[in-house]
């Protein structure tokens, strides 16, 4: 049987407690979610239970260093989710922009940052999405830029809407968008998902939880910036992101600043 | 430094935005020395994942780490792809599992210095992608990553030959034969 909102809101609990004692006790405030997170059950039989192995800093490794993308890999369209159709998509169209930026401040250039994203009704164009909710013809919901020189990405879209799914009896996704990234070395891959600030369902969803440290959980959640809203068109949202991992060169924080 | 963006699972509906056509074929086309290297994916019951996307990434023969853009090459007329062109060599691989838990890669041998793919993994149910390496020909002598590992757990980095020029690379997530994951030194890592 389908487990019920209350046990699971009781195992995300447990979790995010534990994390706080061990942050108290002088831990480091975990920035990643563990791979081993009950509450979504589908990470039971897809985590490794044996420790990773630690690889020493070896600038020669092919790690330190990653896929390059350029002007070929995109086009015009790509970052702009409402003209990719002949019509408008329904819903509330949204902007969201921000900077790629590794650990120490600097911006990550000309990399690629990829977009994936339900429609406003809550619905992918996904085969395998079923949710009985419309799809619109005049959205897809991918899109794709690269960095410019300060590390800054933009897109124009429309806001997803939530969507239920199966992990527990009457489990609801907040509104989010699916986020793709690559660093400068393939050590700072990352793909996240970028959450609206204020969504009631947050405390709910084991995925958004899944990051225990509540300071970790805000990094996910853009900020409503009204100058890049634009007049008669656009709500603005602003998201930066921060790559983990060793760059393809030691950073100097801040440089650049 | 600045504290990262954390991690979130891929989910199940990625499919429609990553992958893309060739995302295999990283080899020029019709090259002589092209190999395939294949594998899937299992998950700790030991039943394959087809929701898993696998990226790969490695030096050219020549040893450069440099790298070529185009391997989604976009086609500004119709807004779709285009395809790689064909020549250069991106270093570069993404392919969705399919049903059965399969993915192919047919790329260039990588250098002797360098003799591995660089795997990630992401999968639905996966919280925070994996990495791992496919050795191909046994890896280098003294290669710091095998030579740290008992021997029962090297094997699950090496790709096994299963044929001219075609490798075989399964990736278990948990249990029996586990493969050897990375850690390379990111701050959320315990
Ligand atoms: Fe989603």
């Amino acid at each position: 049987m389908a487990p019920t909102q209350d046990e699971i809101s009781a195992e995300i609990a447990a979790a995010r407690e534990s994390t706080a004692r061990a942050v108290a006790a002088g831990g480091v405030p975990p920035s990643h979610p563990g791979r081993d997170y009950p509450p979504y059950r589908s990470s039971a039989l897809r985590h490794p239970r044996k420790p990773l192995l630690r690889v020493g800093a070896d600038p020669e490794a092919a790690e330190w260093h990653g896929p390059v993308f350029g002007v070929t890999d995109i086009t015009a369209l790509d970052a702009d989710l409402t003209r990719q159709h002949q019509g408008e998509p329904l819903g509330e169209r949204i902007t969201v922009a921000g900077r790629v930026l590794d650990r120490g401040g600097r911006p990550v250039r000309g990399q690629l940052v990829e977009v994936w994203q339900a429609n406003a009704s809550g619905r992918y164009a996904h085969q395998r999405d079923q949710h009985p909710a419309p799809l619109d013809p005049h959205f897809t919901g991918v899109g794709r830029c690269l960095t410019d020189d300060q590390g800054a990405y933009a897109f124009t879209t429309v806001r997803p809407g939530a969507y239920p799914w199966r992990n527990h009896t009457n489990a609801w996704r907040p509104a989010h968008i699916h986020f793709s990234l690559f660093g400068t070395a393939f050590t700072q891959r990352l793909v996240t998902q970028m959450y609206f600030p204020g969504d009631p369902l947050f405390p709910y969803d084991p995925i958004l939880q899944s990051v225990t440290d509540a300071a970790a959980r805000a990094r996910l959640v853009a900020a409503y910036d009204h100058r890049l809203s634009t007049p008669e068109r656009s709500l603005g949202y602003r998201w930066d992101i921060v790559l983990d991992g060793p760059a393809a060169t030691l950073p100097d924080p801040e440089e650049d600043h | 430094m600045r504290a990262p963006t954390p991690s979130q699972t891929i989910g199940p509906f990625y499919g429609y935005a990553l992958p893309f056509p060739g995302g295999g074929d990283v080899a020029p086309v019709g090259h002589p020395e092209a190999i395939t290297v294949r594998g899937r994916v299992y998950d700790g019951a030991g039943e394959p994942v087809p929701d898993a996307l696998v990226e790969t990434w490695q030096a050219a023969p020549d040893g450069s780490l440099a790298g070529e853009p185009g391997s989604l090459r976009r086609d500004p007329v119709t807004g779709g792809f285009l395809g790689r062109n064909g020549v250069d060599f991106t270093g570069f691989a993404r392919v969705a599992t399919d049903a059965d838990g399969q993915w192919v890669v047919r790329t260039l041998p990588p250098p002797a210095a360098l003799p591995y793919l660089s795997v990630c993994l992401f999968a639905r149910g996966l919280t925070r992608h994996l990495f791992t390496r496919a050795y191909v020909d046994g890896g280098a002598a003294g290669d710091a990553v095998l030579s740290a590992l008992p021997e029962e757990r090297r094997g699950t980095l090496l790709a096994r030959t299963e044929g001219p020029r075609a490798y075989r690379f399964d990736i278990r997530l948990q249990g029996p034969g586990e493969t050897v994951f990375l850690d390379f030194g990111t701050g959320g890592e315990s």
